[in-house]
């Protein structure tokens, strides 16, 4: 078993690092746990983290002087920059906490898009976004009337570039797209899209979503302007995310919600902003999770995000081939080398929704639906698919396990 | 959890008893289940007597939501369509034998809000028609 692990990565000491893990369902069935895309667990470092802050620590940022206020900020800001080093931000004042990935987008669609775009402007998509990059971009689209138009996705699963550069001799404004799919697992092409993006004079916004957590990501090497992502997709807590921007875009966009924190004076009828990144943050934010967001990083660069792009690579090999083994069952999205940990696949004659319920009664947690992508699902003309996801944690038993659980499935329905 | 998948329900599934369209027809209606895409419509012809005389099912989804609908439309049949009203989520459940968590109770339910929707004459399906 140890063996078959070629990544780097200790497994046995990663899963004792997850409280979760240790833990039963249905009846006495150890946790299978296949569905990190949608959420991931959380080590035991960041749980105490937060319970520390809590326990230890607990006082409102910024505004005191007293001693909790003070450590408070320093563990708050000092997150901050461990995430900015984890993308390899320049400054930490290019972090801008939010609540998740889908309003690190929303923040731009509001505060860069609304003020920066005009009617008849082009935005370029691509057919594997997430709702999360879709749907602000069709609101400020009926809102400014903007032009959308959309990167196709080919049979394999991956981004049609061809069609890509003949979008961009229309002039657009920004390239939003994702930079691993969560649906098809695809790993795009991203400092090229970007650098095609820029020659034609466009921004870029980043999805990393599903990046962020899975691979080395490089703000400075990817030359992106804008990267999205979520803590709690990458071993953090729910509730927090971020936003990096390049910091000349962000100083020149207007706040996005205001109030608390993000001004610098206040008057009767007006405010002066605050500066970044603080501009972008009003009200209390979410510290016990930023802290955590912290951690969470911490205890990714401990593992070395090069090694845990190396597992998952091991893990989804190996299960690509021990899905394609198993009779009427197909993986959508490209071969293993073009993809992140996960496997999205349709099994003939039996409902997602029944799959993952039948393999739930065997301990296995997947994910059935269409995973916040239905233009994708539609375009492979499916209603939905069963999903299995790796992350640092899992094991190539379990995908064992997984397959095993495929066949219990098939009994039922045989 | 087997139980979940009880011989009925597999059976209802694969060889259901009541799939197809009716037309012309005096009641149709369909929705679906934005969640996992499963969807439903449901055909009724009722007589002078206010009796429903035939019923049929079509649309696609999990084996819950299918297998409902087809036991669904089995039990309305030489219903009065105001007794086909008042019918509740136990019914459903009745017809079934099992029970539901929240996730899976959307499958099940889907048909009788899709018929009651019919029966009802309403534009849009809710999901106060299954509430109770």
């Amino acid at each position: 078993m140890e063996n078959s692990q070629p990544a780097m990565l200790d497994l046995l000491r990663v899963r004792n690092d997850f409280p979760i893990l240790g833990r039963t369902v249905t009846g006495g069935k150890r946790l299978v746990y296949l569905d990190s895309t949608a959420t991931s667990q959380k080590p035991f470092s960041v749980i105490q983290a937060m319970n520390d802050f809590y326990q230890h620590t607990n006082a409102n940022i910024h505004r005191g002087v007293h001693t909790l206020a003070e450590e408070s900020t320093a563990s708050y800001e000092g997150a901050r920059e461990r995430i900015a080093k984890f993308i390899g931000a320049k400054k930490a004042r290019e972090i801008i906490y939010t609540r998740n990935t889908t309003e690190s987008i929303n923040l731009v669609a509001h505060s860069w898009g609304r003020n920066k775009l005009k009617a008849g402007d082009l935005v370029i998509l691509t057919e594997m976004e997430h709702h999360s990059n879709l749907v602000p971009w069709h609101m400020l689209a009926a809102e400014l009337n903007l032009r959308l138009e959309f990167i196709p996705v080919t049979a394999d699963g991956l981004l049609d570039l061809t069609v890509y550069r003949e979008l961009l001799t229309q002039s657009p404004r920004l390239v939003a797209f994702t930079q691993m799919s969560n649906v098809l697992g695809t790993i795009n092409p991203t400092k090229e899209i970007i650098a095609l993006a820029h020659q034609a004079g466009a921004l870029t916004l980043v999805d990393g979503a599903q990046s962020v957590p899975h691979l080395p990501v490089d703000v400075q090497d990817l030359d992106c302007d804008f990267l999205a992502f979520s803590a709690h997709k990458m071993l953090g807590p729910t509730g927090i995310g971020a936003l990096y921007g390049k910091e000349a875009l962000l100083d020149a966009m207007p706040p996005f919600l205001g109030g608390g924190d993000m001004i610098k004076k206040v008057y009767l009828r007006s405010f002066t902003p605050n500066e970044l990144p603080h501009k972008f943050e009003a009200g209390t934010p979410a510290i016990a999770e930023a802290i955590g967001f912290g951690a969470a990083v911490d205890y990714l660069t401990n593992l070395g995000m090069e090694n845990v792009a190396r597992h998952e690579h091991s893990i989804i090999s190996y299960a690509l081939e021990a899905l394609n083994e198993v009779d009427g069952l197909k993986v959508f999205g490209p071969t293993a080398d073009y993809k992140g940990g996960v496997a999205s696949f349709t099994l003939a004659g039996v409902h997602p929704h029944d799959i993952a319920q039948i393999l739930d009664s065997e301990g296995i947690a997947v994910r059935a639906g269409h995973h916040c992508a239905m233009p994708l699902h539609e375009k492979f003309n499916l209603p939905a698919t069963t999903r299995a996801s790796f992350y640092v944690y899992n094991t190539i038993e379990e995908v064992d396990l997984l397959v095993a659980g495929l066949g219990k499935v098939q009994q039922i329905f045989g | 959890m087997d139980d979940l998948y009880r011989q009925v329900i597999i059976e209802r599934y694969k060889m259901p008893l009541y799939r197809g369209e009716l037309d012309p027809h005096d009641i149709s209606f369909e929705d679906e289940n934005p969640l996992c895409g499963d969807h439903i419509r449901i055909d009724l012809r009722v007589d002078a007597n206010g009796i429903v005389t035939e019923a049929l099912f079509s649309g696609h989804g999990c084996a819950i939501s299918q297998a409902s609908a087809d036991l669904l439309v089995e039990s309305v049949i030489g219903k009065r369509v105001d007794d086909v009203k008042t019918l509740t989520k136990q019914d459903v459940l009745d017809n079934l034998g099992i029970d539901l968590g929240p996730v899976r109770l959307k499958c099940a339910l889907l048909p009788l809000k899709v018929l009651k929707a019919g029966v009802y004459g309403l534009g849009e399906a809710n999901d106060e028609l299954v509430e109770e």
